[in-house]
């Protein structure tokens, strides 16, 4: 029974969604306030349960006592972030926001470097004996030559960056291809729902 | 008449979308799917490994990528299953793991399986890329216990993996990020093998690690998921999708072109 309520439930807000495509309405406007209050306290409770109460008022006194003094220090630049919302002393605010950027930064520095960088600069070292291979390393020159602004695109560096011009509209193309295939997807789940799952009209 | 084309009602616009999709699925029109070389490569990834391997699942999507995330799961746990792989569910997404527990709600009825034994759930935990990074150090650094608090050492899957070099077999189903980080930290730093199943949007950039063989194999969108439900030779609802995905994928260059016809036909005119 509460699976069939949930159906029904899940089919009126799919169609109340879908409705702004006619024209906005108050389906469409109760669906969306529904979605982004259900979202920010979904976020709120999940914040609390995996993060705030887990990690760092369960640990910092342990099962046998201990009390984990270093658990202050995240506290403490946690709580600083909510100097924001005071104007005189939002300075504050930036001492956890920095630590915050410093790690995220750290982290991606060495993630670019060691994990995209330098293995898809080895991908492109190729011997030019096959179409591919020579599609790859032109492409690659060509779109890094377009990239390239310490010299005036004037002759054949013009002609090379046209070329690389290319090579990025083709990715484009794809990309955008690709979404409009994900976009599409999510229609189709949807159908695929209504259809099965409420209407019961295909097995 | 290609004047009026270009001033047209868009809702008539989504009117011919919305039968484009329905009608294959009420007519259950089939259309034939072409396995392509990156999804076998996954499918030989995970058919290569030794019975008993442990393959960790990372669900990192959330309802909104279900359609084509959710067959790609399922035929993966059957593939797995089939090989007798045993499988670790993580989540670097909060509404990741529910997922899981959904396939498998499906899934424990097909094959004899045995919660701690053949498969066991840890639950999502935050920080993304430092979950990975953490994984490599230690697991149980991380995930103390699974998602129903017992710990980690006393299930029999679990007991004796303790980092990368105990998992055969990343398998990352991303909506997002994670699909550059499991690359990047999980294969580059730590050797391990992985594999990328991932939602059309995130397909392209995917296809870089792809090609630099940084991933063993890569499952793409709706359509990736139809070929490895093709591969497994068990068709699902992605399979169901494609003919729906296939007849949109039409209607819509057929817009394109006649937009464009009608927009450099009046153009002229105008000059």
């Amino acid at each position: 029974m509460l699976k069939i309520v949930g159906i029904w439930i899940a089919a009126f807000l799919t169609l109340s969604i879908y409705s702004f495509l006619y024209k906005d309405n108050p389906f469409y406007k109760f669906a969306e306030h529904l979605y982004v209050g259900i979202s920010a306290a979904y976020m709120v409770i999940l914040t609390w349960s995996f993060d705030v109460k887990p990690m760092l008022i369960d640990r910092f006194i342990t099962p046998e006592g201990t009390v984990n003094w270093i658990l202050l220090i995240p506290a403490f630049l946690s709580a600083t972030i909510l100097f924001r919302f005071i104007p005189r002393i939002s300075w504050i605010s930036r001492w956890g926001i920095a630590f915050t950027i410093g790690m995220g930064a750290g982290i991606g520095l060495t993630m670019a470097l060691h994990g995209y960088i330098i293995p898809q600069l080895q991908a492109t070292l190729l011997p030019l004996n096959s179409i591919n291979n020579v599609v790859i390393v032109v492409g690659v020159l060509s779109t890094l030559t377009y990239f390239f602004f310490s010299v005036e695109h004037r002759g054949p560096i013009a002609g090379v960056a046209r070329l690389g011009i290319t090579f990025i509209m083709i990715a484009f193309g794809a990309s955008f291809g690709y979404t409009v295939m994900a976009r599409l997807s999510l229609l189709i789940g949807r159908v695929y729902f209504l259809l099965h799952d409420w209407l019961h009209l295909i097995k | 008449m290609l004047k009026k084309l270009t001033t047209i009602d868009r809702r008539l616009i989504f009117v011919l979308v919305a039968l484009a999709v329905i009608i294959p699925f009420v007519t259950r029109m089939t259309m034939g799917i072409r396995v392509s070389v990156p999804v076998k490569e996954a499918y030989d990834a995970v058919n290569s490994l030794e019975p008993g391997s442990i393959l960790l699942l990372a669900i990192d999507y959330d309802p909104a990528s279900m359609p084509e995330l959710q067959p790609m799961l399922m035929a993966i746990l059957r593939h797995a299953f089939e090989k007798k792989l045993r499988v670790i569910f993580i989540g670097l997404w909060p509404l990741g793991p529910p997922l899981g527990h959904m396939a498998m709600e499906e899934i424990s009825k097909e094959f004899n399986l045995k919660y701690g034994e053949d498969y066991a759930f840890l639950d999502y935990r935050p920080g993304g890329s430092a979950v990975i990074l953490a994984i490599g150090r230690n697991l149980k650094s991380i995930y103390g216990c699974d998602y129903k608090g017992i710990p980690l050492d006393s299930l029999p899957i679990t007991k004796d993996v303790t980092n990368y070099d105990d998992i055969a077999l990343v398998v990352d189903l991303a909506a997002g990020s994670s699909a550059d980080w499991w690359p990047q930290l999980a294969a580059a730093r730590y050797g391990q093998k992985v594999i990328i199943g991932c939602t059309a949007v995130v397909a392209p950039t995917t296809y870089t690690y792809f090609g630099s063989n940084q991933i063993q194999g890569l499952i793409g969108g709706l359509k990736g998921a139809s070929e490895y439900e093709t591969l497994v030779k068990i068709p699902g609802t992605a399979s169901l999708g494609m003919s729906a995905q296939s007849v949109t994928h039409a209607l819509i260059v057929f817009f394109i072109i006649i937009g464009n016809l009608a927009y450099f036909v009046t153009r002229r005119r105008s000059k």
